[in-house]
């Protein structure tokens, strides 16, 4: 029992691991290129793994293992169930691990084809990328498209790693023809440096130490490399950037804008503008918990104290004035979809860049990049994964610097406005300027009151017997329109009854005219950019199709509450039709009127068979995709 | 009621700003940066965020580290301690004298149910110890006052599943945690955007090792429970674990005597379910050297971890921390 106790060892002399900084770095490649393998590798041979997690190791190489009862490396890596049961690695996963010279964090990233908006993940926030190259398969597509999005996320250092080189009998000319395939296609990429090692996580050949199957290789090993890589992009020496994050306003005598130095350097006295007001001022002091500071620089979070009154919320960002970033409200920016459903121009979005979340238009598709050939080719449409070129169109200007000048003010996300998910990955290509915005001349007419309000125009008209539940279903979706973010207007019979259309009785001819009058306020409402619920009995099919004919295709939903006449009847919200029976009422519709239901309207709502809460979503189902541009989902469409 | 421990509490002084002190050095400076920067983002995007105070080492440095994020105001955020009612006497007595020196509102919550019908980790087991007084307690601790983000001082290298847990990570209505469904985090661009009833757990802690946490405390003289230091300790040896018997409710099997052992702990939990390790570590800089030197992970004392396969990543599912 003794045995089993944890023993720490007494202390002896140890080096402790010295500040010579950070490296992180991420793997990336095929299935079963042996990612999860040679991670588990360099924390074991850096003795990251204590006794204990060994100890589990071997235990599980021998229940789950694909090593015949060898020691697992990959298992120790691969932490969620689900993927242990398929064996691939379906997530982004963090690992940490030291040698005496510096200290790394490693992102495990997939090689799984749909999961790539994860290798965009962890490549985000790494310096250098691990590109792992199976010796028996060479490079594939999925090498390059991994090498794209390096490139494209601003990894400037790769290593090629050519692994199970043990199972090509350490062959040199393989190797070789490996690096010059991968040299042939990466050329083009930008990287600064490629450093190709010939490897065996399996059995540890060139990881901490020379290989002696492989002496004909005289490079560094693996560990060596990633200890001695020089990869300081010199984020202090670009132009001072500080989104505000948070204004610190403790009490009446101080007022402080806290966030984090995206780049450069700044000093007290030093004269900064507010990037987006234009309104300048000089910092009076830089304060931190740990006393004020004579200076900050790129990567400190700090709070500044300028010398003047301006007002600069979260969102904000200071800037040098003598090197501005670009302020406005039209972009062209490389995206790389990381969502089920496609992205087609017009899509309603939310934009995050630096400390502001904006609402913003996809405005274009120009095109989508071909990651074998690295061509760029015509699209209208971004699928899953696809990385494309696109015109970005904020409601309000944002300041930003081009990707490649700047990591941290280049950057931005894409955020679905009904899921809440992050969309995209977007890095601006370059500015649109203001010049070219007024060359569009965009007129004020009913596309740009629309996309003022980010949403396309419709009217949504619900037409049933009095009593079916029209009103109150046509309410309930206006007030979930309304908490999604849309415009909204409702017109309602009887309210119309009340002023416009006071005048008119219930005649057939005076119900007619009363549609049409309806119809062209709804128009009107168009015009200026609403979604227009209508709630009208509107009995004569010949009526509603003459108000189909005066909007444009697409624009004019026609939803029929189908209610059976003695449901209704037995409803009677208003004494309708107790007051019909006691023939109090001569024309009510469904008593004395007949009703025409429509053809073939958009939508029926079986009145009977749902509450007016489900019906009502059924309805949102259907028109916000019409409102938002975007296409159904499949999920939306099973939903109708 | 835990007044007899008290006098063992290491001095609880508010660091000074003007106080000199050894400079970060750039890693830990770096991750310190960058705790703040999410603790920051919480505070402006959340309608009602909370820091959960665990009351151990990583939970020190979260508060240490939020006085600084949002210095010389006050964190916008009270604290939440989840009180399973078997933590150790010296760390409710450290919790209070801490809320209390930082003048910092503490809230309190222990779960009702599981308190009335007498869960207790040795006779109804770690599993359902667990599940009802810490994840439980936890949902209706945030349910209760309606806290929309709540802070945690969870670390990736402590467990596998926690690698891939991300720095802000979503949860559902029902506090369910979905591993196949998380949100990519991309450069420090997160994404906080919520639905009515969904929460954010937010971990600004995530990069740090163990050793990044003993060296930030050395380097910042944070004050820490004194049970991570060496004492000698009355301490019975059960199934491998050693168990410091810290109260009468401790059921002791036959032959079983409380002997004194020299220990530390090197995580702290519910005292019958947290193993002790043998040590000689009394000041943080032995226990720094004590890491560089140790060949056992930390979460080794851990009872719960071992219940079954993968059992972490079950306990987040169902919502723990």
């Amino acid at each position: 029992m003794s045995a089993a106790v944890a023993t720490l060892a007494r202390p002896v002399a140890a080096p402790v691991p010295a500040g010579r900084g950070l490296l992180r770095f991420l793997t990336c490649g095929s299935v079963d290129d042996g990612k999860s393998t040679l991670i588990g590798r360099l924390l074991y041979e850096t003795k990251a793994i204590f006794e204990d997690q060994f100890a589990s190791l071997e235990n599980d190489s021998r229940r789950h293992g694909t090593t015949g009862g060898d020691i697992d490396f990959a298992l120790l890596v691969d932490g969620l169930e689900a993927e242990r049961e398929q064996g691939i690695t379906i997530d982004v996963a963090y690992r940490y691990f030291s040698t005496p010279r510096r200290s790394f964090i490693v992102a495990d990233t997939p090689g799984h084809e749909q999961y790539t908006r994860n290798m965009a993940t962890g490549a985000s926030n790494a310096d250098l990328a691990i590109l792992l190259v199976d010796a028996r398969k060479g490079v594939l597509t999925q090498t390059k498209r991994h090498s794209v999005i390096a490139a494209l996320l601003g990894i400037r250092h790769v290593v090629l790693a050519v692994n199970k080189i043990d199972l090509v009998g350490y062959d040199r000319a393989v190797f070789e023809r490996i690096v010059a395939d991968f040299h042939a296609f990466a050329d083009e990429l930008g990287f600064r440096s490629i450093v190709p090692i010939p490897l065996s996580a399996r059995f540890g050949d060139n990881v901490t130490a020379p290989s002696a199957a492989t002496p004909w290789y005289g490079g560094p090993t693996l560990i060596g490399h990633l200890e001695e890589v020089d990869v300081d992009e010199a984020a202090q020496d670009l132009p001072f950037r500080l989104p505000v994050q948070w204004v610190n306003r403790p009490n009446l005598d101080f007022r402080g804008f806290s966030g984090t130095v995206a780049s450069g350097r700044v000093r007290i006295g030093d004269p900064i503008v507010a990037a987006s007001s234009g309104r300048q001022s000089k910092v009076k002091r830089i304060a931190t918990f740990d006393g004020d500071r004579a200076e900050a620089v790129a990567g400190d979070a700090v709070t500044l104290v300028l010398a003047d009154e301006i007002d600069a919320p979260r969102g904000e960002v200071f800037a040098e004035p003598k090197a501005r970033p670009s302020v406005t409200t039209r972009f062209l920016a490389r995206l790389v979809w990381m969502t089920d459903d496609a992205l087609l121009p017009g899509r309603s979005v939310l934009l995050k860049i630096g400390t502001r979340t904006v609402p913003a238009t996809v405005r274009a598709i120009r095109s989508v990049l071909d990651v074998e050939t690295l061509a760029e080719r015509q699209s209208e449409t971004l699928g899953l994964n696809a990385i494309g070129l696109a015109e970005i169109e904020t409601v309000s200007p944002v300041a930003f610097d081009v990707y490649e000048d700047n990591r941290e003010t280049g950057a931005f996300i894409l955020v679905d406005r009904f899921s809440n998910a992050t969309v995209a990955a977007g890095m601006v290509r370059e500015a649109l300027g203001a010049t070219n915005v007024h060359r569009h001349g965009f007129d004020v007419d009913r596309a740009a009151r629309a996309g003022l309000k980010h949403q396309r125009p419709l009217v949504v008209w619900f037409t049933g017997l009095p009593g079916s539940g029209k009103s109150t279903i046509a309410n309930l979706v206006e007030r979930k329109l309304h908490a999604l973010g849309r415009h909204t207007a409702m017109l309602d019979g009887d309210d119309l009854r009340q002023g416009l259309n006071a005048d008119l009785g219930f005649d057939l001819a005076s119900r007619g005219e009363n549609v049409r009058r309806a119809g062209e306020v709804a128009r009107l409402m168009t015009e200026a950019g609403l979604v227009v619920l209508c709630a009208f009995v509107s009995p004569v099919r010949a009526d509603r199709e003459r108000l189909r004919a005066r909007f444009a295709e697409g624009e004019f939903v026609e939803v029929f509450v189908d209610a059976p006449a003695e449901l209704c009847a037995a409803r009677d919200p208003k004494g309708l039709y107790a007051q019909a029976r006691e023939g109090k009422i001569a024309s009510l519709t469904g008593v004395a009127q007949s009703y025409e239901p429509p053809l073939a309207p958009e939508l029926v709502l079986d009145a009977a068979a749902a509450d007016a809460e489900a019906l009502a979503e059924r309805v949102v189902a259907l028109v916000e995709p019409l409102i938002s541009g975007v296409r159904p989902t499949a999920e939306d469409s099973a939903a109708l | 009621m835990y007044l007899s421990e008290a006098a063992t509490l290491a001095p609880l002084d508010a660091p000074s700003a003007a106080a000199p002190r050894p400079a970060l050095s750039p890693h830990l400076r770096r991750l310190e940066a960058e705790a703040i920067h999410i603790m920051r983002e919480v505070a402006a995007e959340f309608r009602h965020p909370v820091m959960l105070y665990s009351i151990g080492k990583d939970s020190s440095v979260m508060l240490h580290v939020a006085r600084k994020a949002f210095w010389p105001g006050k964190p916008p955020f009270p604290l939440l301690h989840v009180d399973t009612t078997w933590k150790f006497r010296e760390m409710i007595a450290f919790r209070d004298a801490t809320a209390k020196a930082l003048d910092w509102e503490l809230l309190v919550h222990v779960n009702p149910e599981g308190a009335s019908r007498g869960i207790d980790p040795f006779r109804s087991g770690s599993s359902l110890h667990t599940q009802v007084m810490k994840t439980e307690a936890l949902k209706q601790a945030l349910d209760k006052w309606g806290f929309d983000a709540a802070f945690g001082g969870a670390r990736r290298d402590e467990e596998k599943s926690r690698a891939k847990e991300r720095v802000f990570s979503h949860r559902t209505a029902a506090h369910a945690w979905d591993p196949r469904n998380q949100r990519p985090e991309l450069w420090r661009l997160y994404n906080t955007r919520i639905a009515r009833g969904e929460s954010m757990r937010v971990f600004p802690l995530s990069n740090w090792t163990e050793l990044d946490v003993w060296q930030y405390i050395l380097a910042e003289n944070i004050p820490v429970v004194p049970l991570y230091f060496a004492a000698e300790r009355p301490i019975v040896e059960r199934d491998g674990a050693l168990i410091m018997v810290d109260d009468a409710r401790m059921p002791l099997e036959p032959g079983e005597r409380p002997e004194p052992r020299r220990v530390r702990f090197r995580t702290l939990g519910c005292y019958p379910l947290t193993g002790a390790v043998e040590s000689d570590a009394r000041t943080v800089e032995e226990i720094v050297h004590e890491l560089v030197t140790s060949r056992a992970s930390e979460r080794q004392g851990r009872v719960i971890d071992h219940d079954d396969k993968a059992s972490m990543e079950r306990k987040k599912r169902e919502g723990y921390f």
